[in-house]
């Protein structure tokens, strides 16, 4: 890495893509194997991350769909209660780490170097290695549902003794997570490499767009909780095969370890799947308001509080597990701490909306959804912080309620709408506005369907991971599957809209949207193979945030 | 066919719901009425039956209306600039507008006095909560897959309780038998019936010990206001004092495998010399000796107990 970074970032993406490309490389036109297989390109391996990211959200979708079918109605109609667990527990993996996650590596991957003024990342090989492991670590998890003995039923959490109890699939998800992690921390060590290294001169840190800052913090919390994630499942591992009593009380260990481990993993990683969404938000917001960022350094310091408090507040998770009542003070504290960065971000983006010109395209109102309905998931987590009333909370679909609105209507959405407003930028065509309107609507109505009663049936008493209930609960669940199952369909109309934009449409102009700033608009729509083959002259007023004064 | 004219019949009878879904805003504010058990289209918590579930219900409603009271703020701020400064509108961007640390100083400085004036209520009821002192009487519960094995400490009496024989027929994959048709007193026991209930006695400081035989599990009777998880190999601590006597319903609420939405739990809740009568006529369980057996193989649950019930024995 050393000797890439000696030299100028120029030269950096002619390492990595050796003599061949030189200066004829727009003349020499690579095969489709070596194009997709062997891609070094931050700009094709960040459209395999979106597309593997895209098919991961529907078969983590086509689960979903299962549990909602089978919530339908009281009584157990279509699946057994293995394997509605089984459903339960890989729908959260595929969707947490093969569809949030490489989403958001593939938004990196595309935008940090356009938006900082570099040709490619630090690190292309390594990104190639990073994104192709992907696809071998969700086989190894999505084949235990072939194995005899079904999938991993036991929750995404593992928690022992119950994950243990799993027969072959317990190897299988713990080798598919190292793989996972061993993929999330080779990204973000690229995106760390490659900010910190590739800026074009002038493009201060303090400068850099909100994206470009939410991710360098992402990926240090990346780097710093996947090992422990890794930790965690080896001792599974080593519980499970090789006689190990980590997690056994009769051998002198201790189940409840397990948990500590897992959550401080656990709580970065839901940190993890909203900062980038936020850093996408900071940068639609703008410039649909045509006006700049209110408070951009409060802004950053907020991220970075978030960041460093996600470290230190972990055991909210397990308030129930019969913690000391100081450790459970201490926790509700400093839990209930973190709404007040969340409180700066969300009050930052209000103001930069006053006194600004809006407009509402697609990826505006994608923003604004997020906007809305994160902070709806931010208040249950105010509540959930309160110890006395989690007791009653803890493991209930209110729960199940907060942490889809923070992960569906929070990243899910801050992912839909960056891809709307770069996705003119990548492909060179506006998309279909109406249709972008349509599936921002259909969207927004289902999902609210789907999860704001499940609110009420957490608060009547309906437990979390049950394939049947009481029929005092079926009316709300009724509501919640018709929910589920609009949602799922409206996304078959993004698949639609997004292929249809990368096959054709009205040509789309280098800026595209009228109020945008930022380096990655000065390039045109498609941007060439190599982002910035030189450095770019910077002006401030290019920039979005070009004025360090405040 | 017969499939979907069953849902189709289903949902017909689901129909007199309508109109109490107009009743919903009463429901959400006379929610203060006991409602024991989950009741259709049940908006919010129940208070329950005990002055800790009381408590928590206060705090529960407390925080709700400082997130209401938030969002119309945020939200009505939002509506407001959606509304005022469109581009259609004539909307001209005052881009100067970019920093006050005035205003930035206000809304951080609010909301955490915010969070203090919500943390001093919600530390005391913790404190009172946790407080498992001066118990009269010590209920052992151990939680297996997919069963409850309850003993009260100090006397032979010790029994398992389990799902209720008609909603564990009725919930087999395509039984056939409509959930709807299990019901006690009219009110649908459907996976929350037992075989044999716990029974407590009113008026009275029960303290348990919560614990576990094989995987985690967690005791949950919504209306006594906490949760407990049972923990293999550990022992958890709580209480109640229970004011009304009746039938009170709740579920295992940690995941503990295929069955885990089918161990329900059923506390009654009778007078003290209620109580004293059921206690006498049960029989002596030899079965108190062979619930240690089952323990043995965690030895840490098994000798705290043997040691004495009133040692706090979570050895964390």
């Amino acid at each position: 890495m050393a000797t890439v970074t000696a030299h100028d970032p120029h030269a950096a993406a002619h390492d990595a893509h050796a003599a061949a490309h030189d200066a004829h490389a727009h003349e020499y036109k690579q095969g489709f194997f070596e194009r997709w297989f062997m891609s070094t390109n931050h700009k094709d391996i960040g459209t395999l991350y979106l597309l593997f990211s895209l098919l991961m959200f529907f078969i983590g979708g086509a689960m979903a769909m299962v549990i909602r079918a089978e919530l339908f109605q009281p009584g157990l109609q279509l699946v057994h209660p293995e394997f509605f667990n089984q459903m339960t527990t890989i729908h959260a993996l595929v969707m947490i780490f093969g569809a949030v996650m490489p989403a958001f590596v593939g938004l990196a991957n595309w935008m940090i170097p356009m938006m900082i003024g570099a040709p490619d990342m630090a690190l292309p090989r390594m990104n190639n290695w990073s994104f192709w492991i992907l696809p071998f670590a969700f086989t190894l998890l999505l084949m235990t549902l072939f194995l005899p003995g079904g999938g991993p039923s036991g929750g995404w959490t593992l928690y022992p003794p119950l994950s243990l109890q799993g027969g072959y699939n317990v190897a299988f998800v713990i080798f598919a997570i190292h793989m996972m992690g061993v993929s999330s921390i080779m990204g973000a060590i690229n995106v760390i490499a490659t900010i910190l290294n590739m800026r074009a001169p002038g493009m201060d840190l303090l400068k850099m767009p909100l994206f470009v800052w939410s991710w360098l913090i992402t990926a240090f919390l990346l780097i710093a909780v996947m090992p422990v994630l890794a930790g965690a499942v080896t001792m599974l591992l080593t519980d499970k095969f090789f006689g190990t009593t980590f997690f056994f009380a009769g051998g002198g260990g201790d189940p409840v370890m397990y948990q500590h481990i897992f959550w401080f993993f656990g709580h970065p990683e839901v940190y993890i799947m909203i900062l980038p969404a936020f850093g996408i938000v900071s940068e639609i917001i703008p410039t649909f308001s045509r006006k700049p960022l209110f408070g951009y350094q409060a802004m950053v310091y907020a991220v970075a509080s978030i960041a460093f408090l996600s470290f230190i507040v972990w055991a909210h998770h397990m308030f129930t597990v019969g913690m000391p009542l100081g450790g459970e003070l201490y926790f509700m504290y400093a839990t209930m701490l973190i709404a007040v960065p969340t409180g700066v971000k969300v009050f930052n983006w209000v103001s930069t909306m006053y006194k600004g010109s809006l407009t509402f395209e697609t990826p505006m109102l994608f923003a604004l959804g997020f906007i809305i309905m994160f902070t709806i998931g931010g208040f249950s987590g105010l509540m959930l912080a309160i110890v006395p009333a989690d007791f009653q909370y803890h493991d209930t679909y209110f729960v199940v309620a907060h942490f889809h609105y923070v992960l569906v209507t929070g990243a899910i959405f801050g992912i839909m709408a960056g891809c709307y407003y770069w996705l003119p930028k990548w492909t060179g065509h506006m998309y279909n506005e109406t249709l972008g309107k349509w599936h921002f609507w259909l969207s927004t109505f289902f999902v609210n369907l789907l999860f704001f009663p499940q609110h009420f049936l957490g608060l009547a008493g309906m437990q979390r991971r049950v394939p049947d209930y009481n029929v005092a609960f079926a009316d709300f669940n009724l509501w919640s599957s018709i929910g589920g199952f609009g949602f799922g369909l409206s996304q078959l109309l993004f698949a639609y809209i997004v292929i249809r934009t990368i096959r054709g449409g009205t040509p789309a102009t280098a800026q595209v949207w009228e109020g945008a700033h930022g380096l990655e608009w000065t390039l045109p729509s498609p941007p060439p193979h190599h982002s910035f083959t030189t450095p770019p002259r910077i002006d401030d007023r290019m920039l979005a945030h070009g004025d360090v004064t405040h | 066919m017969k499939r979907v004219s069953d849902v189709l019949r289903r949902l017909r009878e689901r129909r007199p719901g309508l109109r109490q879904a107009l009743a919903w805003p009463a429901l959400l504010l006379f929610a203060g009425s006991a409602l024991a058990d989950p009741q259709r289209w049940q908006l919010n918590m129940a208070p329950g039956v005990t002055e800790t579930s009381q408590a928590v219900y206060g705090l529960h409603m407390i925080i709700l209306w400082v997130c209401v009271v938030v969002a119309i703020i945020v939200f009505g701020a939002m509506a407001y600039c959606m509304f005022a400064f469109r581009k259609s509108r004539g909307a001209v961007p005052d881009t100067s507008l970019v920093h006050s640390t005035w205003v930035e100083i206000v809304w951080t400085t609010i909301p955490v006095i915010v969070l203090i004036v919500m943390a001093i209520p919600s530390t005391k009821v913790l404190i009172r909560m946790s407080d498992v002192r001066d118990a009269e009487l010590t209920v052992k519960v151990t939680g297996y897959q997919w069963k409850w094995r309850y003993e009260y400490v100090g006397t032979p009496v010790n029994f398992v309780s389990s799902l209720a024989r008609d909603s564990d027929r009725t919930r087999q994959l395509r039984s056939g038998l409509d959930p709807a048709a299990l019901a006690k007193d009219g009110v649908n026991t459907y996976l929350l019936d037992v075989d044999k209930p716990l029974v407590l006695p009113v008026d009275t400081k029960v303290r348990f010990v919560v614990t576990a035989d094989d995987v985690i599990h967690a005791w949950w009777v919504p209306s006594l206001g906490w949760k407990q998880d049972a923990i293999p190999g550990f022992i958890n601590e709580a209480w109640t004092d229970i004011k009304t006597p009746g039938t009170y319903r709740g579920v295992c609420a940690e995941l503990c495998g295929k069955d885990h939405g089918f161990m329900p739990i059923v506390v009654k809740a009778v007078p003290k010399a209620e109580f004293q009568q059921w206690l006498a006529a049960q029989p002596a369980n030899p079965g108190s000796v062979s619930a240690m057996a089952a323990n043995a193989s965690v030895p840490t649950a098994g000798a705290a107990l043997a040691a004495s019930a009133a040692v706090p024995a979570a050895a964390r």
